[in-house]
């Protein structure tokens, strides 16, 4: 097995630029330097029409009008202005937010701001697939329910959430329908108005467009009004003031427009590759978990625990392999993910997980040469294991009393 | 976070894995933290008849620094009495290891992990006595 250096496997974090996309921005950064709010000379025109272009790619990709795009700095700025923008425009009308417990911190953090302004939130748990209850949020909503937002592709461990069906529930009860799709654009297709969204987040680096740009869906039928978070020039139709960039936008257009044509073409390679390591790990590791569900997921996320080996010590083995970890050991906190939890997944199994990212730039060789350095090192950790131990032994792990530090 | 060489080297290569026959007299098993924690020590000592520690053995599920603090342990132990064993403080494999503030856990797992061995094994000891 000949060794690879460092080898990216964390896509959900962020996913390098496209080459395609960088040849598409580099003229905004040179010579198109015009102000694209600059109305009256061509300096401002020619930068103006590169940002309106952009905006029609990203509006093409979840069936939406370009006037219905606004763009932000990001999918943490976007997830902010729908639910503070919205929340603060009607919010002495209706005063009730949903959302769930799985959500993005930027999601629940927003919500706890909210909460100290009077609103009253709802956060429905998830199933141990990761998916929310649809009956559960039929029954939490209320004549006071402004706003649902559950996002459509879950970041950390991929699973698809009913989109269309969480859009009729809110279209048919009067309620704004939110949706974080900073992992689904370019995954699953998307469409507004089939899946009676009325906003929707999107991120750039999610899609190999650079970090520092993202987008705002805002429905104009039946229109849905935010207030803007921040003051200023009134740019981007008063909702989001601030000159805008016109080499981010153009990048994440052209990271939009990429997908439009290449989504279901990447989307199978990246299962074959899924099933790949999934099937290669299995089959020479008994009790390998995967989280989140089986059926309804993105190919592109792995979210694995590998019972008996914990994952700091994993992630040691494999250092050569960018990857992430659910028992969230390698950061301050030495609680395991608050995710994980929701799904039910035993502490214990939670310390075990691993999340694996599959992307646009990752090959077979290279997932071919993770999946066996993968085996080999749970191999060798569970030989280092006194839980793999007593559980070849038939001991049960959960009957011994432990001293919890 | 970058870690030092000894703590890597005890990662890749740890010393003394593996395990004792805890049902004999001669063996003194120590079993500390717990899976929830993300944790668990499995520490043995086999003590002579001149109350010396000749033989030393670990399993750890934990991070590589609580891997490496486990494996360093076996090795300081092997050769010390029991009260020489007993002295060590985490403080000094803290060191060795060059820790990291938030990795000192594993360090006083480890010291409990060897207290605990030596106490299974004089437990077993007085009894037979």
């Amino acid at each position: 097995m000949k060794k690879i250096k460092n080898i990216y496997f964390d896509y959900q974090a962020t996913t390098p630029v496209d080459p395609r996309v960088l040849k598409k921005m580099m003229p905004y950064f040179g010579e198109i330097y015009g102000n694209p709010h600059s109305r009256n000379h061509s300096f401002g025109w020619e930068a103006e029409e590169g940002v309106e272009v952009a905006r029609e790619h990203v509006a093409k990709i979840i069936n939406a009008n370009p006037k219905e795009i606004i763009f932000t700095s990001g999918a943490t700025e976007s997830n902010n202005l729908a639910l503070k923008g919205v929340s603060e425009f009607y919010g002495d009308k209706k005063n009730h937010i949903i959302t769930c417990v799985t959500e993005h911190k930027c999601v629940l953090e927003s919500c706890r701001h909210l909460a100290g302004k009077g609103f009253e939130i709802t956060y429905l748990p998830v199933q141990s697939d990761g998916l929310i209850n649809l009956d559960e949020l039929k029954k939490s909503i209320t004549d006071k329910t402004l706003i649902v937002s559950i996002m459509g592709v879950h970041n950390e461990i991929g699973v698809i959430q009913p989109l269309e069906e969480i859009g009729n529930i809110c279209r048919s009860n009067n309620i704004f329908f939110h949706t974080d799709c900073a992992q689904a654009i370019g995954k699953i297709p998307l469409d507004v108005d089939k899946m009676n969204i009325d906003l929707m987040s999107i991120s750039g680096h999610k899609i190999y467009a650079p970090k520092g740009v993202g987008a705002l869906y805002i429905r104009r039928k039946p229109r849905v009004r935010i207030s803007s978070m921040i003051s200023g020039g009134g740019q981007e139709r008063g909702m989001r003031s601030g000159t805008l960039s016109p080499a981010l936008c153009v990048g994440l257009g052209e990271a939009c427009n990429i997908y439009s044509n290449e989504m279901e073409k990447e989307n199978k390679t990246l299962a074959k590759y899924k099933e790949m390591m999934l099937e290669g790990i299995r089959k020479s590791c008994p009790d390998v978990y995967l989280n989140g569900s089986e059926e309804s997921r993105v190919p592109g996320n792995l979210n694995l625990s590998f019972a008996y080996v914990e994952g700091e010590s994993l992630m040691m083995g494999i250092k050569d392999l960018a990857v992430s970890s659910g028992s969230a050991c390698t950061s301050a906190s030495l609680e395991p993910s608050y995710v994980l939890k929701a799904l039910g997944v035993e502490e214990e199994l939670a310390h075990t997980s691993l999340r694996i990212g599959f992307g646009r730039f990752t090959t077979e060789n290279e997932v071919k040469y993770a999946t066996d350095i993968i085996v080999k090192e749970v191999k060798r950790l569970r030989e280092l294991s006194p839980l793999w131990e007593m559980a070849q032994e038939g001991v049960d792990i959960s009957k011994i009393k432990w001293a919890h530090h | 976070m970058a870690y030092s060489k000894e703590l890597l080297d005890h990662y890749e290569n740890p010393k003394n894995v593996g395990s004792m026959d805890k049902e004999s007299e001669q063996v003194g098993t120590g079993l500390v933290g717990a899976p929830a924690c993300g944790d668990v020590m499995k520490l043995q000592i086999k003590v002579n008849n001149k109350g010396v520690i000749e033989d030393a053995k670990f399993k750890t599920f934990g991070c590589g620094s609580a891997i490496a603090s486990s494996s360093l342990i076996t090795e300081w132990v092997k050769g010390k009495n029991l009260d020489e064993a007993h002295s060590i403080k985490n403080t000094e494999i803290a060191n060795h290891l060059a820790l990291p503030p938030v990795k000192i856990h594993c360090s006083i797992l480890a010291e409990d992990a060897i207290k605990a061995a030596i106490d299974d094994y004089k437990k077993k000891n007085r009894k037979n006595r």
